[in-house]
């Protein structure tokens, strides 16, 4: 269970209030108005941003000592995910091992989770030479082979059309299925809550709400929610 | 609260920003403690002030002066080589101040060019040496980069602009009043203030178009006091004169420059509807031809002298290219070690200090520190013996400014993109310098290593207090070659020098810049 425990996470001046709880292997949307907090809500659990009093809990393990690199996350970022010196394979490879320092059988990992997101034989090509869905697919590679818990995804396909949007949403959700992992995903579009996740944390005004469930809070959004809907 | 977790470590940095304040601070500490109060400022002294503060100014008012018209006509005006031209205005900067003297010489000097002209009419040939020959070679080595200066004061003015103006019907003082003016008074002072910082310390071109008590500046008479009496007080006393003045200069030029003059896209010409009449075209046309000829015709003159001698260049020339290229190699390595984590430690946060400490070599003179640690090595070691990593050293302090002018936009740019997306795949310092810093940063590494390597190649300075008559680096060698008349094997020598500074620096910017991803 991932427990913000009445927790105050300090972007810079801008502060946000987070006590809630996200269950084990749930899928989570995390939407409200740009300037809520919605990032600084998932960069305060991959350890980018200080807490400034309570503390937030990973299977009742704090991780306010902990260094970014080190918690079980594994996060995807609006922009520039791949570095674009370095191959989709070693990009991958990164996922394994930091210094990429890869074995026969990390290598084999590595091409089994390409050839897994659609990328079968791309190893060698550079993020230059790779159109921005199949760079979104290699991003997607590391995410498996990282093997963390938590996967926190800032609106990383925001700039992909909306077909191509969703077929790697979908994506994202079978892997996380499949390995039990906890996704806090970050979105504008009601749509792509509605299309993959189990609860909804709204975030506005700097406080973050706790879970509830998708279809039950659009059905009946509260206050905060339908202000931001609009009318529509 | 713990501190933010940052990609690369700063501390690397700090100590080698450490270390730079500490020699330069030191040096300076060493030369207060023997400077002599007592005996005052002679009269000689006192001309040295006067004549560095008068060189200084009137080169700064020449270069800017006629690098507003040239800038002008270069950004108005489309035509073929004007993007070879523009490259061409960065070569001085990287320029041996040597080599840009003897073909001076060749041009203006008593048997040059413009004399054998002069004489064709019965006319006496020109002096350059003295005043107006300092302020000449200064305004050759800085009026490209006034230039520059000016050209991206130009280039930043929105396109919009010009097209509201055109739009407007705007004439020409219209223009002058509303766009040009406002431009120049912005970037003006800048260029005037750095290139009087830059004359205020320019030693080599004083050391040999100028001497004699009428055109002696600071810097030559510290180097005189220290090698023709061997009067460290006096040299001192000299030197912390010096830092006054320079440390205020380069002050001013920092907060007043507001672009480095060697960035990109300079050759990205304006759209622009103004200036169509004839008159226009004809004095663009004639300074853009007066500029080109006033930097060619040297470098050519420079060419054309140097190939006779070159074949028979003698052994002592030969030996003193390879020592410069080994100072020049172990001098970009410092320049290097120091910028790089420096450049990072910025990256990372507001490190004040370490900015500070980068620009320390703008304020302080070679001949200073050199005077400061000849004090301190004494004691304990031959200062003559350390001639050349003691060069290498004070090489690498005056690039430093440069280079992390050219290195910090760049690390800053990498660890605010990237530094997240490292910290997350748990890449924290070693593996995030190697994989992806150090990759990232070719280019500006080729870029920066180009350049010290070029200026410590062309360095007249430092060397000429420490070296004793077996030992010379190339510039020291032409210096001493041009000393006893041997003018064409000095020729041949300013070719190969030539050669060897815009060749590395070539090859060093290539290098960095080969199949780099941007």
């Amino acid at each position: 269970m991932l427990k913000f425990d009445d927790c105050t996470i300090d972007n810079g001046g801008f502060h946000l209030a987070a006590d809630l709880s996200v269950y084990t292997g749930r899928i989570v949307a995390v939407i409200g108005p740009s300037g809520g907090g919605k990032t600084t809500l998932l960069e305060g659990v991959a350890g980018f941003l200080p807490l400034t009093s309570g503390e937030i809990y990973w299977n009742a393990n704090p991780l306010s000592d902990t260094e970014p690199g080190k918690r079980p996350v594994a996060m995807l970022f609006q922009d520039g995910n791949l570095f674009p010196h370095l191959t989709a394979a070693q990009n991958v490879g990164l996922g394994i091992d930091p210094r990429l320092r890869l074995s026969t059988e990390d290598k084999t990992r590595i091409d089994a989770a390409l050839t897994r997101v659609g990328l079968e034989g791309l190893g060698p090509r550079k993020p230059g030479a790779l159109s921005g869905g199949q760079r979104a697919r290699v991003a997607l590679a590391r995410l498996m082979v990282q093997h963390r818990e938590i996967f926190l995804l800032d609106e990383p396909f925001a700039a992909l059309g909306p077909a191509l949007k969703a077929e790697m949403l979908d994506l994202v959700a079978e892997l996380a299925r499949e390995s039990g992992a906890t996704v806090l995903m970050v979105s504008h579009e009601p749509d792509d809550a509605r299309r993959v996740a189990d609860e909804v944390i709204l975030v506005t005004d700097g406080k973050a709400h706790p879970p509830a469930a998708t279809d039950r809070l659009f059905a009946d959004p509260p206050e905060a929610l339908r202000a931001y809907l609009g009318d529509a | 609260m713990a501190d933010r977790a940052q990609p690369v470590s700063a501390r690397p940095g700090i100590g080698a920003a450490a270390c730079i304040a500490a020699l330069v601070l030191g040096t300076l500490a060493a030369v207060a403690w023997r400077a002599e109060p007592g005996g005052g400022l002679s009269a000689a002294d006192w001309a040295a002030v006067r004549f560095t503060l008068l060189q200084a100014t009137l080169s700064a008012l020449f270069s800017v002066g006629l690098a507003i018209p040239v800038a002008r006509a270069l950004a108005r005006r489309r035509f073929a080589g004007r993007s070879a031209l523009i490259a061409l205005l960065g070569v001085p900067f990287i320029l041996p101040v040597i080599v840009a003297i003897l073909g001076l010489l060749e041009v203006f000097g008593r048997a040059g060019l413009i004399s054998q002209l002069l004489g064709l009419f019965g006319l006496d040939p020109i002096r350059i040496y003295g005043l107006h020959g300092v302020v000449l070679a200064h305004v050759f080595l800085n009026l490209p980069l006034a230039t520059r200066l000016i050209l991206q004061g130009w280039q930043e003015v929105p396109a919009e602009r010009f097209r509201l103006a055109a739009q407007l019907g705007f004439d020409a003082p219209a223009m002058f009043r509303l766009i040009e003016w406002p431009l120049l008074r912005q970037v003006i002072p800048g260029a005037l203030a750095v290139v009087f910082a830059i004359c205020l310390t320019s030693f080599a071109v004083a050391l040999t178009l100028g001497g004699g008590p009428k055109a002696t500046t600071i810097e030559l008479g510290i180097y005189q006091a220290f090698r023709f009496e061997f009067d460290l007080g006096r040299a001192a006393l000299l030197s912390g004169l010096q830092i006054l003045l320079a440390t205020g200069a380069a002050m001013v030029a920092i907060r007043l420059a507001q672009g480095t003059g060697f960035g990109t896209g300079l050759d990205r010409s304006l759209r622009r509807w103004d200036g169509r009449t004839t008159l226009a075209r004809t004095t663009d046309a004639v300074w853009i031809a007066l500029a080109a000829a006033f930097l060619l015709l040297p470098l050519g003159a420079i060419v054309a002298s140097g190939v006779p001698g070159f074949a028979g260049l003698p052994f002592v020339v030969w030996k003193a290219a390879g020592v410069s290229l080994l100072v020049a190699t172990a001098s970009t390595a410092l320049l290097l070690l120091a910028a790089l984590p420096m450049s990072a430690a910025i990256a990372t946060g507001r490190h004040t200090a370490i900015e500070l400490a980068g620009l320390l070599g703008l304020a302080a003179s070679p001949l200073v520190i050199g005077t400061g640690l000849f004090i301190l090595i004494r004691p304990i070691a031959d200062p003559f013996l350390l001639a050349l990593p003691v060069t290498a050293l004070v090489n690498a302090l005056m690039s430093l400014p440069f280079a992390m002018r050219i290195l910090v936009p760049r690390a800053r740019d990498i660890v605010e993109r990237y530094g997240k997306l490292g910290l997350s795949l748990n890449m924290a310092h070693g593996p995030f310098l190697w994989r992806v810093f150090l990759p990232r940063m070719r280019a500006q590494i080729g870029f920066a290593a180009g350049l010290g390597m070029a200026l410590s190649i062309g360095d007249l300075g430092v060397i000429t207090l420490f070296a004793d008559p077996d030992i010379a680096t190339l510039p020291l060698q032409i210096y001493r070659l041009m000393g006893s008349y041997q003018m064409e094997a000095a020729a041949g020598g300013a070719l190969l020098l030539l050669l060897l500074s815009v060749g590395t620096f070539w090859l060093l910017d290539k290098g960095g810049r080969h199949h780099a991803e941007i």
